[in-house]
């Protein structure tokens, strides 16, 4: 059985790197005594795959991981488990049973993901600044590849990004996150300062991670949903 | 939730931020209001490092075990952060509460290894400590210092208000009893110290006066004060077999070098090799209790979700349910996918065969400690290894499967000549004749033997404490005649040899049996600029160089001159409980290449007794 597991990562356990975010939760399984399957070979290793990074001193309300269970155990108990072993930064949100198949991967079905850069002092860019640079037609930003560096229009993959009220500026987005198309907050905010020709320093504004999301089906009536809405409670 | 002692800004500009944010699993937090006692515990190296160690987990967990105790853990901010704090003026923190360390009771180093000496005063220099225990008031913690190193603690002396010697779940808890009823009654630093110098094992180093004589020698070490014991005891736990142990040990939050369970099966060892300190130090050789054991792994594997368990111990092999709580651990853990580690394995059928159940044995490789070429310098040395052992061994594990082996040696034994370091390249040579003794089709192409040399360095307590160095430049030239002999075995495309730089030897055996004016030579070195030196990547020769000749110490009358037995030696006023007159006839024998039995085949009265433990009670069986 495939489960798909939402947790949270916030305070200090922002400055945990990917592949320390992986250990952590090999090692919170083997606490929680979920019963993880576990891959074939002389050292086995338990079938896990996690959804995109998250950036360094990001938090996130909304971070994936897929696992294959060998045994039996409800969601309600999976989330408790978790949660009885985790440390400050960490809290486990749900776990939901997931269709089987490489294409239903969390990793695989991420399109889009939402976040919120808040930033901290008061005489930072404005909701003026923020119109102005979501009015151009195209968004250009230099982007390494491994031919060297390239431009490219961000803007199609800005699917929304609106300023909040009162000060200092507060800005949610919705950004392409699919392997194909891939803009990142930090991109966005280099772009802003590139269009204000001004410096926005990376530690003048907090950046939380909502949600991530998998596009909607046929005709449905969003266009992306949050990636546990593809699961299912286990009861 | 906590605030961070580092802005985001920092940690986002530094290497590895999660060293220094705390917030691990099983790391404990208290209220600092609600306890009398704050210790800081400190391992004056990186995080990794540090969080590697056992010793440390052990005391944090015995003393936030005590209600009236936080103890938190500090560690050397990496060269990066290093130099942000410097120019920021930020002090040092503990991981737990991120609060400064110079508002805590106590800050308490291990002190593990020589070359981390400088790392200690960057940690007493960045909590902005005065790095002299004599210019420390009332309002600094109290400086205290434990770990294998102080059993010559001279070379630190000035640096620290107090030293621990020996295992501090002994007298711990008295001293901190007497500092928290001490501290309610508003006494003074002075009156503490003079209190905690009367406890056994604790050693106040501003107490005790030493002279120097006109050869420029110790001549004299006394205490310069009433009431102050002449000699401190060694202190060494009695009932270890019974002993706690951390249920649920923090986990690190990044890859640590031992990121894994460690259940310490025994403490001490039976061997009495002669080069070995921690083969002295740790006597009497105890066992853990096999039940205790099995609690204790599975404790300890459940609240960490670690995936892998290592035996520790100077020799597991000498355990005597080592089969039992193998077979208990495969059975248990074998299909859960928790690695088995076994270092300090003894190869033999036995081992080969637990091995083989444990490890890929295509990818892993065997390791034999021979540590002489020759079975005359191994019976200088003590080392019961002989060479049939050894190639019976290698026939085993080849027949096994296993097509690599380590081989480990000194260089620089007392009496060394160029016959014992031929016998390395033979004995090597013989090795993997062995390997290609077999049938073809049992082989896999080459063998690959890898032979790693070391410098060896004398350390205190042990029968070599009296030996001359050899100076690194004759160092270098038994290196040139290993090299060329292995050139001239018949299997040299299957033979490696690897060996060890000679400057940082030469300093380690400064810096171990140094006495108090080492201390000038750490103090100049670390202006200049010195830290981190037991890696390769920042340790400076030229600093070090500079330093010796700033201080006029002469570094070679440490290190290339022989002791006579009647010197007084700086360590002299420790009483490690392995005795003098033990050790200075197992240096007489060793000149004389007789060996001595272990302590399971007989006793030979090195003092270890008094402890009342572990094999000197149960007394002699078999192996």
């Amino acid at each position: 059985m495939k489960v798909r597991v939402k947790f949270e990562k916030y305070g200090a356990a922002r400055f945990l790197g990917h592949l320390d975010t992986m250990r952590y939760f090999q090692k919170a399984v083997r606490r929680a005594k979920i019963p993880i399957a576990f891959s074939s070979g002389f050292r086995p290793h338990m079938i896990m795959s996690f959804a995109a990074p998250l950036g360094l001193g990001i938090s996130s309300s909304g971070e994936y991981f897929d696992m294959e269970l060998s045994g039996e155990m409800s969601s309600q108990d999976m989330v408790r488990r978790f949660n009885e072993t985790m440390a400050e930064g960490f809290r486990v949100v749900s776990a939901r049973r997931v269709p089987e198949g490489k294409k239903y991967n969390a990793m695989a079905l991420t399109a889009a993901a939402s976040y919120q850069v808040r930033f901290l002092e008061k005489d930072g860019p404005t909701a003026e600044d923020l119109a102005a640079f979501c009015a151009q037609p195209v968004i250009l930003v230099e982007k390494k590849t491994k031919s060297g560096v390239k431009t490219v229009d961000i803007k199609p993959g800005i699917y929304e990004l609106e300023a909040g009220q009162g000060e200092p500026l507060e800005c949610s987005m919705l950004l392409a996150a699919s392997s194909a198309d891939h803009v990142g907050p930090k991109m966005v905010m280099e772009a802003f300062a590139a269009h204000l020709e001004r410096e926005i320093p990376p530690h003048s504004y907090r950046i939380h991670k909502r949600e991530v999301y998998a596009r909607g089906g046929e005709g449905g009536a969003s266009r992306f949903v949050p990636l546990e809405v593809a699961g299912g409670e286990i009861g | 939730m906590r605030e961070l002692a580092l802005k985001d800004e920092i940690l986002l500009r530094i290497e590895k931020p999660s060293r220094y944010t705390g917030n691990e699993v099983n790391s404990v937090m208290k209220d600092p209001g609600s306890v009398d006692i704050r210790f800081a515990m400190c391992f004056p190296d990186v995080y990794e490092i540090g969080m590697s160690h056992l010793g440390m987990q052990i005391l944090y967990h015995m003393f936030n075990s005590r209600e009236d105790t936080w103890c938190e853990r500090v560690f050397s901010p990496w060269t990066d952060l290093d130099k942000i704090m410097r120019q920021e003026k930020i002090p040092l923190f503990a991981l737990e509460s991120q609060d400064e360390v110079k508002i805590f009771d106590f800050l308490g180093i291990t002190i593990q290894y020589e070359m981390c000496y400088t790392n200690i005063l960057q940690i007493l220099d960045l909590s902005q400590i005065p790095i002299y225990a004599k210019d420390r008031g009332e309002e600094h913690p109290l400086v205290i210092g434990g770990g294998p190193c102080v059993l010559n603690p001279e070379p630190l002396a000035p640096f620290f208000d107090l030293f621990y010697i020996g295992e501090g779940e002994v007298s711990y808890p008295v001293f901190l009893d007497t500092y928290a009823a001490m501290k309610r009654e508003g006494r003074s630093r002075e009156e503490f110290l003079e209190a905690a110098a009367l406890i056994p094992g604790i050693y106040v180093p501003a107490f005790y006066d030493a002279g120097y004589g006109p050869d420029g020698f110790l001549a004299s070490f006394v205490p310069n004060r009433k009431n102050v014991p002449d000699r401190v005891v060694r202190q060494a736990l009695t009932d270890f077999g019974h002993a706690e142990y951390p249920k649920a040990p923090v986990v690190p939050n990044i890859k640590a070098t031992q990121d894994r369970v460690t259940l310490e099966i025994q403490r001490g060892c039976i061997r009495g090799c002669r080069f070995c300190q921690a083969g002295m130090i740790y006597r009497p050789a105890r066992e853990k209790d096999l039940g205790l054991l099995k609690e204790q792994a599975r404790d300890m594997l459940e609240s960490t979700g670690h995936e892998e368990i290592s035996l520790s111990s100077l020799s597991s092999s000498d355990y005597s349910h080592l089969k039992e709580l193998l077979e208990f651990l495969l059975e248990e853990y074998g299909d859960a996918g928790v690695n088995i580690s076994l270092p300090s394995l003894r190869i033999d059928a036995f081992s080969l065969q637990v091995m083989g159940r444990v490890q890929d044995v295509k990818k892993s490789s065997l390791t034999f400690a021979p540590e002489a070429g020759s079975q005359r310098l191994r019976d200088v040395i003590n080392k019961g290894l002989t060479e049939e052992v050894i190639l019976e061994g290698a026939r085993g594990a080849f027949q096994g499967g296993w097509d690599r082996v380590k081989l480990y040696f000194m260089l620089g034994l007392p009496t060394e000549c160029g016959e014992d370091v031929r016998g390395i390249a033979h004995l090597a040579q013989k090795i993997a004749e062995t390997y290609y003794e077999m049938p073809k089709e049992q082989r896999q192409g080459r063998v690959q033997v890898t032979v790693s040399t070391s410098f060896f360095v004398p350390k205190p307590f042990t029968p070599f404490q009296w030996a001359a160095m050899v100076s690194p430049q004759v160092y270098l030239e038994r290196v040139g005649i290993l090299r060329e002999e292995m050139r001239a075995q018949v299997n040299h495309k299957s033979i490696r040899y690897n060996w060890h730089e000679a400057d940082v030897a030469a300093l380690e055996g400064f810096l171990a049996r140094g006495d108090r004016r080492a201390a000038k030579v750490i103090a100049r070195v670390y202006e200049l600029g010195a830290m981190y030196d037991a890696w390769t990547e920042h340790f400076r020769q030229e600093l070090w160089t500079q330093a010796f000749a700033d201080t006029g110490v002469d570094i070679e009358s440490y290190t290339l001159r022989e002791r006579d037995t009647d010197e007084l030696l700086p360590w002299d006023f420790i009483d490690a409980g392995v005795g003098r007159e033990f050790l200075e006839k197992e240096w007489e024998r060793a000149r004389e290449g007789r060996i001595t039995p272990n302590c399971r085949r007989s006793c030979s009265g090195c003092g270890a007794a008094r402890y009342k433990g572990g094999v000197c009670v149960e007394g002699q069986g078999q192996v």
